[in-house]
C-alpha cells in the first residue's frame, strides 16, 4: 500500500530548477532515505510532501489516513539551539496541528507527549531547558515532538547533522526501531549514504530528478552507489 | 513622593508607560528569540521620519506615523521571510533613509533642534488622553492574544517550518506580530523617544532569557522586569530625562540577570 505518491513534480527555486519531473511512491511501514548532494532538492522535496511548497507541476497524493499527520523534524536553525524552552514545552508543541482553535492541550495530548519522551529515553529531561542539552539530546526532543504530530509517517530532514558518530548511530537505531516495532513509515533526508545503505529499506538518489530508487543492495550495483560505497562513513 | 501623580500628565505617563512597557516586553520576547531584535530599532527610525514629515506638512503626527510604521513593519517581517534581501541590511537601509528624510523634512519646515529632541528622546508631557485609550486597547489585545494563542505563538516562534507543516497559519501570526509591534513602537516612542523605544522591546526579553529556563518563564519574567524598570525609572528620573533613566534601569537589570545566569549555570 502506498502512503504517499509523488507524480511528475517540478519546482523552481528562485531562478534555478530545484526538482524536475520527480515521481516515486512511499510504501506503508518502509524506511526510505533520500540522498543526494547539496542543492539536489532534497529539502525542497520534503517541503513539497509536507505541503509547505506547492509544486508548479505534478501532484502529491497522500493517503487519507495520513493526511495532516506527518511528523516533521526540520533542520535546526542557529536561533533554535539556544532557545529558552523546557523540553516538555517543546515536545508538547508537537500537538499544535491537532488543537484547532482550542487554547490549551488536552489530557490525552499531554499523555502522548510524556509517552513519547519515555519511549525515546528523555523523560528525565522534561523540566530541563532545551538550550542546555547536547546536540543528540536536542534531536531526541525534536523526534519526540515529531512523534506527537505523527500517527503514521515521520519525515526527518538531516537529523544527524552535527552529531558525533556514536549519537548518530543511536539515532539511526531508534528510527529503525520506530519502523520495525511501531509500524512507522519513515522518510529521511540525509547526506550519509553509508548509513542509508545500512539502515533503510529503500534509497532514493536525487539530483534534481530521480537518479535511482530501490533497495540498498540494488543501489550498490549502480555506478552511483558504487562511487559512494567506498567512502568513509560515520556509522 | 507620590503626590507628583496628582498631575494628569504624570498619571497619563504612568498608565501609558506601564501598558506599553508590558506590550513591548511580551512582543519583544518573540522578536529577540527569532533574531529580529533590530526590527524595533528600524521601526522607531521610520516613526521619527514619519513624525517629522507630518510636522513639516502640518498634519496630525499620529495619523501619519501609525500607517507608515505599520507598512514598514509588514515590509520588514515580510522581507525576512523571503530570502532575496537579507533582513538585517533591509532594516539598515530603511532606518537610515527614514532618519535622513526626517532630518531634511524638519529642516525644510524650519524646525528647531528642540523639536528634533522631542522626537528623538520623547516627552512624557506630550501624552494625550487618546494615547491612554490606544495603549489600553493595545495592551488588552496583546494580553488576550497571548492568553488564547500561547501554544501557537510558542510553536511558531520556536520552529516556523514545523508549525507550517502542522498546518498553523504562520503568515497570519507574522502579520499580526508586525501590526502589534508597529503600534507599540508608535505609542512608546512618545514616552522614551524614537532613539530609545527599541530598548523597551529588547532589554526585558534579553534579561529574562539569561535566567528563565522555559518559554513561559521568559514571558512572565520579561513582563515583570519591563513594568518594574519603567516605574522605577520614571520615579527616580524627576529632573532627569525619564526615557534615558528607564533604559539605564533596564541596563542594570540586564547586568544583574547576566551575572545571576552565569553563576547559576556554573553550579
Amino acid at each position: 500500500m502506498n502512503v504517499i505518491s509523488c507524480k511528475n513534480i517540478t519546482v523552481h527555486n528562485e531562478r534555478t530548477l530545484a526538482l524536475t519531473d520527480v515521481s516515486f511512491d512511499v510504501k506503508k511501514g518502509e524506511f526510505l532515505t533520500i540522498v543526494g548532494e547539496n542543492g539536489a532538492g532534497k529539502s525542497t522535496l520534503a517541503r513539497v510532501i509536507l505541503g509547505i511548497i506547492t509544486p508548479e507541476e505534478g501532484s502529491v497524493t497522500i493517503d487519507t489516513a495520513v493526511r495532516g499527520k506527518i511528523g516533521y523534524l526540520p533542520q535546526q536553525s542557529s536561533a533554535q539551539r539556544d532557545f529558552p524552552a523546557s523540553v516538555y514545552e517543546v515536545v508538547l508543541s508537537g500537538n499544535i496541528g491537532a488543537t484547532g482553535l482550542i487554547p490549551f492541550y488536552s489530557r490525552a495530548q499531554k499523555a502522548r507527549a510524556r509517552g513519547n519522551m519515555e519511549m525515546l529515553g528523555i523523560a528525565n529531561l522534561s523540566k530541563k531547558s532545551y538550550r542546555a542539552l547536547s546536540g543528540g539530546q536536542q534531536q531526541r526532543v525534536l523526534l519526540a515532538r515529531a512523534l506527537c504530530a505523527a500517527d503514521e509517517v515521520l519525515l526527518l530532514d538531516e537529523p544527524t547533522a552535527g552529531l558525533d558518530p556514536l549519537v548518530t548511530k543511536e539515532l539511526y537505531t531508534t528510527v529503525r526501531h520506530l519502523c520495525d516495532e511501531h509500524g512507522m513509515t519513515v522518510i529521511m533526508v540525509s547526506h550519509d549514504i553509508a548509513a542509508a545503505m545500512k539502515y533503510s529499506d529503500r534509497i532514493l538518489h536525487l539530483a534534481s530528478s530521480v537518479r535511482f530508487i530501490g533497495t540498498p543492495a540494488e543501489y550498490e550495483k549502480t555506478p552511483l552507489g558504487a562511487s559512494f560505497g567506498t567512502e568513509d562513513s560515520n556509522v | 513622593m507620590f503626590n507628583i501623580f496628582s498631575y494628569s500628565f504624570m498619571q497619563y505617563a504612568l498608565i501609558v508607560g506601564v501598558l506599553v512597557s508590558l506590550c513591548a516586553a511580551l512582543l519583544g520576547v518573540l522578536l529577540v528569540l527569532r533574531r529580529y531584535s533590530m526590527i524595533g530599532d528600524g521601526l522607531s527610525h521610520v516613526g521619527f521620519g514619519a513624525l517629522s514629515v507630518a510636522y513639516a506638512l502640518g498634519a496630525a503626527p499620529m495619523t501619519v506615523a501609525v500607517p507608515v510604521v505599520i507598512a514598514a513593519a509588514f515590509l520588514l517581517l515580510g522581507l525576512s521571510e523571503s530570502k532575496k534581501i537579507k533582513g538585517d541590511s533591509a532594516i539598515a537601509v530603511l532606518s537610515s533613509s527614514a532618519l535622513a528624510i526626517g532630518v531634511v523634512a524638519n529642516s525644510m519646515a524650519g524646525g528647531s533642534a528642540s523639536d528634533l529632541g522631542g522626537y528623538l528622546f520623547g516627552s512624557i508631557l506630550a501624552l494625550k488622553k487618546s494615547d491612554v485609550i490606544v495603549s489600553v486597547i493595545l495592551s488588552l489585545v496583546v494580553i488576550i492574544l497571548f492568553g488564547l494563542f500561547k501554544n501557537r505563538i510558542f510553536a511558531v516562534t520556536f520552529d516556523m517550518p514545523f508549525a507550517k507543516s502542522a498546518g498553523v497559519h504562520v503568515r497570519f501570526y507574522n502579520l499580526l506580530l508586525a501590526l502589534l509591534i508597529a503600534i507599540t513602537v508608535v505609542v512608546g516612542m512618545q514616552i522614551v523617544g524614537t532613539m530609545l523605544i527599541s530598548s523597551l522591546i529588547i532589554f526585558p526579553a534579553l534579561s529574562a532569557m539569561q535566567i528563565a529556563e522555559s518559554f513561559k518563564g521568559v514571558i512572565i519574567l520579561s513582563a515583570v522586569i519591563s513594568v518594574v524598570t519603567f516605574v522605577v525609572g520614571l520615579l527616580v528620573s524627576l529632573t532627569l530625562p525619564a526615557g534615558a533613566m528607564i533604559v539605564l534601569c533596564n541596563l542594570c537589570v540586564l547586568v544583574v540577570c547576566t551575572v545571576i545566569g552565569k553563576v547559576v549555570k556554573r553550579k
